[in-house]
């Protein structure tokens, strides 16, 4: 069976294992590399990444692969962006002073706002709702086969702030403050959270990303 | 809203799920990969695979466990027990874990917290206490309640904090095991001092106890074993009844 070639991208940022079990759950056979060929070939790609900003961008200038994710973007086919993955597609971010990102979202990453006195914490860690900002916006989207206000899992302190508001695919609310938790514009996708850590829910995120290579069947 | 988590805390011995009561008088109560994943398609948010031997005889054996479980349980998975240097909690992530969780070592050298948060990220560097009253505080313990550490568990849980640790997991070594209920006290004296979440262990017998912890204030998880082990409550039946309750969980 035609299966479309779905390339995760090691860096060494973070487990990139979860991610290539969620897919191998989809029927998938994923490949973890860092090779620009490899990148060029695949029908979709994931960005992954856990940890400090700088650090990102520092391992993927490292490895040489920026140049591979921008051709990559180029070609119009679908790419994802995961926790840091996803940060690293705006602007700036202004964790351990200001690291410039891959700027392909207009827009920085900030600290999340929170409120001490209120008990609010930070890394917020846990299960919280996406939420579409207004109506028909998941249409078609990576979010089309999921209820609105699923619950999906987080683990971050800082978050993108988009300068296009038709950029924000979901809202998420901590506490006192809203948050973007999903980023789409073209064929750039962002979760902040992990879909690959969200159950059945973050399983049918990836799942209806993959769809988005024209591969349907064996999903 | 973030919702209030809960986790299924595995405690391991070789190859077998093990339950005590106060950490003592372990018995065998099933296979942990099959009730990880029986766990995870009722619903749980989280689960802990707890090596309890491990600090013990200085070796470490789950890691073929969690990469079993890796490949079925799509939620966030924490490895504990013998988790002692930098090489451990790379095999641990590896492996496909998302956390590890450590007491022994972290009292033995607390700076170890600060290097491991700093090689990977304070996200997946929890902090576990194992904390036994003691008058009107309480001591923090290691190798599974066995060895004091003469440390005050609630000071020792704000320099686990400074030290690195992204989140503390308590457990209560005298209600462990006892399904009367959590040590309320002990996590809102911890809760009050640390601005990162904790997660409570030790007591659950009833949803009642759940919500009177979480009632309480403090706690952001609750770690449950017994509860689950033996069926008295499935996660999906403990979630319904936290709602009804009025508890923020997810359904």
């Amino acid at each position: 069976m035609n299966q479309p070639v779905v390339a995760v991208i090691d860096y060494d940022i973070g487990n990139s294992k979860s991610m290539l079990n969620a897919l191998v759950a989809l029927g998938l056979s994923p490949i973890l590399t860092r090779d620009p060929g490899g990148i060029a070939a695949a029908d979709a790609l994931i960005l992954p990444g856990v940890g400090a900003f700088c650090q990102g961008m520092g391992n993927l200038e490292k490895y040489s692969l920026l140049d591979a994710i921008h051709r990559f973007i180029a070609q119009d086919k679908p790419f994802l962006g995961v926790c840091l993955g996803m940060q690293l597609l705006l602007e700036e971010s202004e964790e351990f002073g200001v690291t410039v990102g891959m700027g392909v979202i207009k827009g920085k990453v900030k600290k999340l706002a929170v409120d001490p006195t209120a008990g609010e914490k930070l890394p917020h860690i846990g299960w919280n709702a996406v939420c579409e900002p207004d109506a028909a916006r998941w249409t078609d989207s990576i979010f089309a086969t999921i209820p609105d206000s699923s619950d999906v899992y987080f683990v971050h302190s800082f978050a993108a702030i988009p300068v296009d508001e038709s950029d924000i695919l979901s809202i998420t609310r901590y506490g006192s403050s809203i948050f973007c938790s999903s980023l789409h514009k073209g064929n750039i996708w962002g979760c902040q959270f992990h879909p690959e850590k969200s159950g059945p829910i973050g399983l049918a995120i990836l799942r209806k990303f993959v769809t988005l290579t024209g591969y349907e069947e064996g999903i | 809203m973030l919702k209030k988590r809960i986790v299924a805390r595995i405690d391991v011995k070789n190859e077998f799920v093990i339950k005590g009561i106060q950490l003592e008088g372990l018995r065998k109560v099933g296979d942990p990969y099959l009730m990880a994943c029986r766990y995870y398609y009722e619903g749980i948010d989280e689960i802990v695979f707890m090596d309890s031997v491990a600090s013990l005889y200085g070796r470490n054996n789950l890691f073929n466990i969690i990469d079993a479980a890796c490949r079925d349980v799509f939620v966030p998975i924490t490895v504990g027990g013998g988790i002692r240097s930098l090489g451990d909690i790379e095999l641990a992530l590896k492996s496909g874990a998302d956390k590890v969780a450590i007491n022994t070592q972290a009292i033995k050298t607390p700076d170890f917290i600060t290097v491991a948060a700093k090689t990977f990220g304070s996200q997946c560097i929890v902090a576990s206490i194992e904390a036994k009253r003691s008058g009107n505080a309480w001591e923090a313990y290691m190798d599974c309640g066995r060895e004091r550490s003469g440390m005050d568990a609630v000071v020792w849980a704000k320099q686990l904090e400074t030290l690195g640790a992204g989140e503390i997991l308590v457990t209560s070594v005298d209600m462990e095991g006892t399904r009367k209920g959590f040590d309320t006290n002990l996590v809102k004296q911890i809760s009050d001092l640390v601005s990162v979440p904790v997660v409570a262990s030790g007591g659950a017998g009833s949803s009642a106890h759940v919500t009177a912890l979480f009632n309480a204030g403090g706690a952001e998880a609750v770690a449950i074993a017994s509860l689950f082990h033996y069926n008295t409550c499935s996660v999906v039946a403990l979630k319904r009844q936290l709602a009804e309750l009025g508890m923020m969980v997810r359904l």
